[in-house]
């Protein structure tokens, strides 16, 4: 048996996986959706014996913004050094844009931006100087273009005033601007961040976010790694995460959400009567507390619940309906909460 | 716990596609190239580079980069000076107790004509100043951006293991050659300035015309650039093994002073025609008549041999290594 995921494989092997419940059946069948980044195995032992990321397999759709998180030394770097060709893996395959790697990197990477664990420049050069020779290291960029390129991607960040400073008096902010700029020198058909909000004030975090977004909405298919669960919620489609070099889930997050079952919450003094109205109701897993009922919504509709409630001569003092939070989910995946380090 | 509600899950159909939350106006259907979109100015699509010219453009960057560095240039300057310090010396003590005890025949010939200055300013700087400059610039020329980063992003560009070790070695040539030349230009003004100018008598006796002295030292150039890049080699490899260019650079300093070292005890005179630095220096030849070609041939083939084995083992150890830095 061939080890290659295909879409109808989507971490069909991954144990504890949550793919693949509730409404992950139709999107095996939706035809011709291509992976822009596949591995099968992955796996990289370093000499020291440490096996930084575990028989790996992804399957990124290409147009998704895909968060790829887990816990600072989970693997996810190591991953993205692997996809690049920067590391060797000591087992498995993988493809991107469809090519076979590692021979393809020549012709790939040129069409992939990449940040790999954080900015790194010449000092003693200009911001659009350390840009222009990453750009001369590209083959197949065309060096009559560069300026106009260089002044585009410097524009986008934000970074178009500080052009002509020198990298050494950029502030952590800008360095990571700069690295951004450098993976938008020429049109990308994948982007690979890797944690591309660290250093970056709330203002910057929310501008990255909104750089990523547009750059998504021009078809580019975005990786992008995390330890922030809160920030991969905010910008992507689907998600992976990672624990110690293995993957526990990955899904469009629509996916994982629906993993986790939806509740009610009655905020009342009378807990016994509302627990009666709810379980004729037939809601299941009814847990009574100190001045609240909840259960399990299912598909019931809360406008139904509310009035029953009310026609049941319950006092109602509050109603919540509780969506399960992506940290929810990954508690139930992985048993602990997620800030923690692996 | 409280009540999230997020943003609204985009619809599982969509989910494989879409993006949620962006602005339904900049759709697929408008997809935009990551260069037009953001101010609206075209920019002409891309044309096929050809691989020479891409190289080039590569090797420019490089050649730019190290030229450009301070701390090179500084090392350029330096090397530009010593030859002034040493006409200015022999100027001064010329008259005084100037009868040599023990000193290099060139030396000697130097307050006679200045073109002698280039010659004795390159054998001098040849034996540590020079592979000094050198072992700098190659062992910084991959450790160097493996240690800053600079590194991974090269290799994602992509610029190609090979590519990019091919055109680190050439700019290491090109710098051997401007460090050589610089020491010769500089040498080759002072002497004219300081000292009297006119043919040449040769070590052999001979006299040759002025001009023809010029022409000669240009030979020296390329052999001792020759020699220089030889060196430069072996550092490129030893940077290929490590992340800390002083390491790299260190190392490669340390072997030639044992070199060096070697070269001074006569028990292992076995060994001395092995040693790179026994010919760096042995280019009295060319003040010859005729040019005796027959050693400065046979210390080309060292330091051919000496580059292409340690080309080979940088090429071996670069293109099958793990970049983590
Ligand atoms: N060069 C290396 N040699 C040995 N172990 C490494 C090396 N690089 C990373 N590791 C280990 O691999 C694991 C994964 O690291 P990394 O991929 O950087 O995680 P992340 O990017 O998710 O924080 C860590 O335990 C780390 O210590
Ligand atoms: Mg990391």
């Amino acid at each position: 048996m061939s080890r290659t995921p295909t879409d109808a494989g989507l971490a069909a092997d991954v144990p504890g996986s949550r793919v693949g419940g509730p409404g992950g059946g139709s999107r095996r069948e939706v035809p011709g959706a291509e992976l822009s980044i596949v591995t099968s195995g992955l796996t990289k032992r370093f000499g020291s014996g440490q096996v930084a990321v575990d028989a790996l397999d992804l399957a990124v759709p290409s147009g998704s913004v895909f968060g790829f998180l887990g816990p600072n030394g989970s693997g996810k770097t190591t991953t993205i050094r692997m996809l690049l060709g920067l590391v060797a893996p000591t087992a498995g395959e993988w493809r991107l844009l469809g090519t076979p790697m590692p021979g393809g990197v020549g012709g790939v990477l040129s069409r992939v931006g990449a940040l790999v664990e954080g900015p790194a420049f010449y000092p003693y050069l200009s911001g659009e100087a350390n840009l222009r020779r990453y750009d001369a290291a590209d083959p197949s960029a065309d060096p009559r273009t560069v300026s106009t390129r260089i002044g585009l991607a410097l524009e986008r960040v934000g970074l178009a005033a500080a052009a002509g400073k020198r990298y050494r008096a950029y502030s952590l902010g800008m360095r990571q601007r700069l690295a951004i700029a450098a993976t938008l020198l020429g049109p990308r058909e994948l982007l690979i961040l890797d944690e591309p909000t660290n250093g970056l004030d709330p203002q910057g975090t929310r501008e990255v976010r909104g750089l990523v977004k547009e750059i998504a909405a021009e078809g580019t298919t975005v990786f992008v790694s995390s330890h922030l669960l809160a920030e991969v919620e905010q910008m992507c489609s689907h998600v992976a995460v990672m624990r110690t070099g293995r993957l526990v889930a990955q899904g469009p997050i629509a996916d994982l959400r629906a993993s986790e079952t939806v509740r009610i919450r009655v905020e009342t003094p009378d807990v016994e009567e509302a627990a009666a109205v709810l379980a004729g109701l037939g809601l299941p897993e009814i847990r009574l507390g100190d001045g609240d009922v909840s259960a399990a919504l299912g598909a019931g509709l809360p406008e139904r619940v509310c009035a029953a409630l009310v026609t049941g001569g319950v006092a109602v003092r509050g109603l919540a309906v509780q969506r399960p939070t992506l940290e929810d989910v990954f508690v139930g995946l992985t048993g602990e909460g997620f800030d923690v380090d692996g | 716990m409280s009540t999230v509600s997020g943003k609204e899950a985009v619809s599982t159909e969509k989910a494989t596609r879409a993006v949620p939350d962006h602005d339904p106006a900049r759709g697929r259907d408008q997809a935009m190239t990551a260069g037009q979109a953001a101010g609206g100015r075209p920019i002409p699509p891309p044309r096929a580079v050809s691989a020479p010219r891409a190289w080039l453009r590569l090797l420019g960057s490089e050649v730019g980069l190290t030229f450009r560095r301070p701390r090179n240039l500084a090392m350029l300057g330096v090397l530009t000076v010593i030859p002034v310090l040493i006409g200015i010396a022999l100027r001064m003590f010329a008259g005084t107790g100037g009868d040599g005890t023990g000193a290099p025949m060139i030396f000697e010939r130097i307050t006679g004509n200045g073109l002698f200055l280039t010659f004795a300013a390159l054998s001098l700087l040849v034996q540590l100043m020079l592979p000094v400059c050198v072992a700098v610039v190659a062992g910084d020329s991959i450790a160097g951006e493996a240690g800053i980063g600079t590194l991974r992003y090269l290799l994602a560009a992509p610029a190609g293991r090979t590519r990019l070790l091919a055109v680190k070695y050439a700019c290491v040539v090109v710098f051997c050659l401007a460090a050589v030349t610089a020491v010769a230009l500089s040498a080759l003004l002072v002497g004219l300035l300081l000292f009297p100018a006119g043919p040449i008598t040769l070590l052999s006796g001979g006299t040759i015309p002025f001009l023809d002295g010029v022409l000669r030292i240009g030979v020296v150039v390329l052999y001792v650039t020759a020699g220089m890049a030889a060196l430069g080699a072996v550092a490129l490899a030893l940077s290929t093994l490590t992340e800390v260019s002083v390491g790299a650079i260190a190392s490669t300093v340390v072997i030639v002073i044992a070199a060096q070292v070697l070269r001074a005890v006569p028990q292992l005179s076995v060994l001395q025609p092995y040693l790179l630095t026994e010919w760096w220096s042995g280019f009295d030849g060319v003040l010859r008549d005729p040019v005796a070609i027959g050693d400065m041939g046979q210390g080309l083939l060292v330091f051919a041999a000496y580059a292409a084995v340690f080309c080979s083992i940088a090429w071996a150890r670069f293109t099958g290594k793990d970049i983590t830095a």
